[in-house]
């Protein structure tokens, strides 16, 4: 009741979760047809379509406070990589002894680096609990000190995102550091299982995508219903007139910080779906040019409207999936082509395109 | 927050963090009947004083239209009493009790001051009613807006303010789509919902029609009594109206009071006389 209240009005959203479930219905009868069927679904793409879904989670993340608040952030791929790190570091524990030099405990990069013990962050890591606690603390943490500093002192604006693509930038530079014992510039990967899932599994991989699918809807309707929220409203106050909210009373740097924060543990939730699906994690996805990326999606698929983030991830991913394979020189410029295009023609992006013949834009 | 406070901050096992701190604000005090308290304010900018030793006592109640030419200083003065800009030196009490200079922007609008801005300044992507919604002084902390809802004295507060304003019949309309006229009646409206008990109204009537200043006037007149209204306006027609026979007119210069009283005397004021028309002696 609660739920269908909070997308009453949504159209948008009411297609994205109809199509949601259908995608968990017919995903896995498809993949489970025989390979000579015409509509049989390789198990690879479905690992493919798994990983748009927590892209487009990513995207949701970054809506929800640029759409909404105003904040343009150019470093969210930090927070997507930090919970896709904590998600490698409990599938690393997993492989115990199978790696190369077949060592109990420590991951072969340590071994290799002539390590004896485990480092104390990588203590616990071999509880999926635990995991799954600091894949939302460790971004939400971060996001919660770099926001309290960052809006306490007002930086806003285009010095906000500078600041948030240096962050990104510095981690990246740490990670790639072998003394941090992430793996350097190889990453972690190697994966062997996930919850006693073997993780090239057909089963596990479609047990993957619907979960994606699943932290997608429920990330959606998290989100709606912060928007729509009297929390949303002062949202769009303050990204619309920023003192006078505050002349009104309202503190603008607490609504940021709590909204920024609770972006941040959004994508480390996609950060820690999207790590088991590609089989890798490495520093590259601290890369700034990652951050800016995500942003093109908002922007492509129609900002302030959480589904727009959706379908501009999914799309642009698809479009990169396609042109990378059939014409692999073309895609920056593609990509560059599209950004403009949609940016001149069609200012709210492709939602704003459906929504105006609905006739209510 | 300069950087090495907020390291003494930290270190002090005992600190609480002001984000951890109620924002209740002492009890506001009239007792001398003297809302608002304006003592030897100063300040410049890059060497230009725009406030100079200005004095000014708003009585509790009262109705005070503030004139002067441009750059006399009154938006600095509107600047200092809502937070948005620390004098160099003097003080600014709200009552007796609540010093201005120690809050910021938002506790001093929970404290009960509102401002109206020159420029009609209103939320304009959400609707006129979201926009009455979020002037309600009731919910400020960021948890309790995640779940508030309307209460049915709320909602009847809201529909007589909107048709207070005249905006009844544009509830679900963007704000951003109003006319100039009605941005500036939805501010007004957005002040009377926040409740405050110092209302500083900046160039209230700037665009409006003259039948609409006419009602301006009324419901400033109307309001003050019960609240405290500080009007800053150009339009003399306007303040002739507003203060009528014995409300008290305040004409700034050069950041101080160049003279107060009735607006008669202060049109018949020597010195008033020659900033307004350049006379020399």
């Amino acid at each position: 009741m609660l739920l269908w209240n909070l997308i009453k009005q949504d159209r948008g959203g009411q297609i994205l979760l109809a199509l949601l479930a259908l995608a968990i219905i017919i995903v896995p009868i498809l993949n489970g047809l025989p390979s000579d069927h015409p509509l049989h679904i390789p198990t690879y793409m479905v690992a493919v379509m798994g990983k748009y879904l927590t892209l487009a989670l990513l995207a949701l993340s970054v809506d929800l406070v640029w759409g909404y608040l105003g904040i343009l952030t150019l470093g969210h791929g930090a927070f997507f990589a930090l919970g896709g790190y904590v998600m490698g570091m409990y599938l690393m524990r997993q492989i115990g002894d199978r790696g190369v030099y077949g060592h109990p405990e420590l991951p072969d990069f340590m071994v290799f680096l002539n390590w004896d013990s485990l480092p104390w962050y990588w203590q616990g890591l071999d509880q999926f609990w635990f995991a799954a606690i600091l894949i939302v603390l460790v971004p939400g943490l971060l996001a919660f000190i770099f926001g309290a500093l960052a809006f306490r002192s007002r930086v806003s604006g285009v010095y906000l995102s500078i600041i948030t693509q240096a962050l990104t930038f510095a981690l990246m530079l740490a990670f790639f550091r072998n003394e941090m014992g992430f793996g350097g510039n190889n990453g972690l990967t190697d994966f062997k299982d996930l919850l006693g899932f073997n993780l090239q599994a057909r089963e596990t991989r479609v047990g993957l995508f619907i979960a994606s699918a699943i932290a997608l809807a429920l990330g959606y309707l998290l989100c709606r219903s912060v928007t729509q929220s009297r929390l949303g409203k002062v949202c769009v106050a303050v990204r619309d007139a920023e003192s006078r909210s505050r002349f009104m009373g309202y503190r603008v740097e607490n609504v940021k910080l709590w909204v920024f924060t609770l972006s941040a543990m959004i994508a480390g939730v996609a950060g820690a779906l999207y790590v088991p699906q590609v089989g890798i994690i490495n520093p590259n996805e601290f890369s700034p040019l990652n951050s800016i990326e995500i942003v093109v999606w908002v922007a492509v698929g129609g900002r302030a409207t959480l589904y727009g983030a959706v379908a501009g991830a999914i799309f642009i991913n698809y479009a990169k999936t396609w042109f990378t394979t059939e014409l692999p020189d073309v895609w920056l410029f593609a990509l560059g082509a599209i950004f403009i295009l949609v940016t001149v023609l069609m200012p709210k992006g492709i939602v704003g395109l459906l929504r105006r013949k609905e006739g209510n834009a | 927050m300069s950087q090495p406070s907020l390291l003494s901050e930290i270190k002090d096992k005992h600190h609480v963090f002001s984000f951890m701190q109620s924002q209740a604000s002492p009890v506001l005090n009239v007792d001398k009947q003297i809302l608002l308290y304006l003592e030897g304010l100063s300040v410049s900018f890059d060497g230009f004083k725009a406030i100079n030793d200005l004095n000014l006592y708003i009585r509790d109640g009262e109705l005070r239209c503030i004139i002067g030419p441009n750059g006399a200083g009154k938006t600095t003065m509107m600047d200092i009493i809502t937070g948005k800009t620390k004098p160099d030196t003097g003080s600014a009490w709200f009552g007796q009790t609540i010093n201005l200079l120690e809050l910021d922007e938002p506790a001093i609008a929970q404290a009960g001051i509102g401002r109206k801005f020159q420029k009609p300044t209103v939320f304009e992507s959400l609707s006129v009613y979201d926009n009455l919604v979020l002037a309600m002084p009731d919910e400020r902390l960021v948890f309790s807006l995640l779940f508030a809802r309307l209460k049915g004295e709320q909602r009847d507060r809201i529909d007589e303010v909107m048709t207070l304003i005249g905006l009844q019949d544009h509830s679900a309309m963007r704000a951003g789509s109003l006319s100039h006229g009605q941005k500036q009646w939805l501010e007004i409206g957005m002040l009377l919902m926040q409740k405050p008990r110092l209302l500083l109204v900046d160039e209230p009537v700037a665009g409006m029609t003259h039948q609409e200043m006419d009602r301006t006037a009324e419901l400033l007149v109307s309001l003050s009594g019960s609240h405290s209204v500080v009007v800053v306006e150009h339009d003399m027609d306007f303040v002739r109206q507003l203060a009528g026979k014995e409300r008290t007119v305040t004409v700034l210069h050069q950041g101080s009071v160049l003279a107060e009283g009735s607006m008669d005397q202060v049109q018949n004021n020597q010195k008033v006389i020659e900033v307004y028309l350049g006379e020399s002696q």
